[in-house]
């Protein structure tokens, strides 16, 4: 009888699902969906880069095509930027100041934007050269399926940071959205340019023509 | 007693990194890519290479997850939850490494190296 009691008045002071009253992770809901996907989404990069690697050490004839650094050093020091444009931004969001909010993500878009466009010119110059899904005309032919796909997979996460970039900054700017939101998609932004470090060195640099 | 408001209690609402901290964190992250730069012109083999640029990688990770995902600000619990499952996760992946050296020796969709009877 008494436990009951103890059960009621503890279910009467806290709200239902929660320990101590407080959410066991004290994450807002938005923050903590965000990191949810980028778990998720860190193991889909993985398993791609797991598998390519995969291929690439079974695979004697592996092509090196690449012949300077010069546009992956670029593309590296544009995304890193952009990284610390968003957190600027963020920043600025927090303090409540919007045009500054506004201004930073800006930047940042424009960096994104940037970035994708000199990707895609890579991917033209690599064409151009004769690669494709299925063939190129320096080893095993994987290499064009591995590249495409996993710069590819890369590209279309820029284009949709960049698009949700736009939402939220013009949203945040009008506002419409809050500093929460800002935040929650820097998240997405910074993953982006966390997957960049990986796919840099493995599909990149380990290819380079020696 | 009313329910708690989760926003308040969010890390990103109480932490308080300066610019200055994050343009620290920005000229160690391009260091570090800039050594990953470095290496590739070392003339290692790719074992060797890919071995230290995955250092560097993990690294420079580690650095954007804290401080530019702001992950250490947050509640030890949140913490260890995303670190402990995300790394669980990645080196759950790299069970079948052993069996792409199997590929080498003639495997389907592999070209077989030369002087390598094809089993």
């Amino acid at each position: 009888m008494s436990a009951e009691l103890t059960l009621e008045a503890h279910a009467a002071h806290h709200p239902p699902g929660m320990i101590e009253g407080l959410p066991p992770f004290v994450v807002p809901a938005k923050k903590m969906a965000m990191w949810l996907f980028i778990i998720a989404d860190a193991a889909t990069f993985a398993g791609c880069l797991v598998a390519y690697g995969f291929l690439r050490n079974g695979t004697p004839n592996w092509p090196r095509p690449f012949e300077s650094m010069t546009n992956a050093a670029l593309m590296t020091f544009i995304l890193l930027t952009s990284s610390l444009t968003m957190l600027l931004g963020v920043r600025a969001a927090k303090a409540s100041d919007r045009a500054g909010g506004f201004r930073w993500t800006l930047i940042t878009v424009v960096l994104g934007i940037v970035f994708a466009v000199l990707h895609i010119r890579e991917w033209l110059e690599l064409i151009h050269r004769g690669m494709t899904l299925s063939a190129n005309p320096w080893g095993s032919p994987h290499f064009g399926a591995a590249f495409f796909s996993i710069t590819g997979l890369h590209l279309l996460h820029v284009t949709g940071g960049v698009i949700a970039l736009l939402i939220v900054g013009l949203g945040y700017h009008a506002g419409h959205r809050n500093a929460e939101d800002m935040e929650v998609t820097g998240l997405y932004w910074h993953f982006v340019d966390l997957v960049w470090m990986f796919v840099v060195p493995f599909v990149y640099l380990l290819n380079m023509a020696h | 007693m009313d329910a708690p408001d989760v926003n308040s209690h969010g890390a990103a609402a109480r932490y308080t990194d300066t610019p200055g901290k994050y343009y620290m964190i920005y000229a160690c992250l391009l260091l570090l890519a800039g050594l990953q730069f470095f290496i590739a012109t070392l003339h290692l083999d790719t074992s060797a290479m890919f071995a230290r640029m995955l250092l560097v990688a993990i690294v420079e990770a580690g650095l954007a997850v804290m401080f530019f995902m702001h992950l250490w600000a947050e509640k030890r619990g949140w913490f260890m939850f995303v670190v402990v499952f995300t790394v669980f996760v990645m080196l759950a992946m790299q069970y079948g490494w052993t069996d792409s050296n199997r590929m080498g020796i003639g495997a389907p969709y592999t070209q077989p190296k030369a002087g390598v009877v094809q089993q």
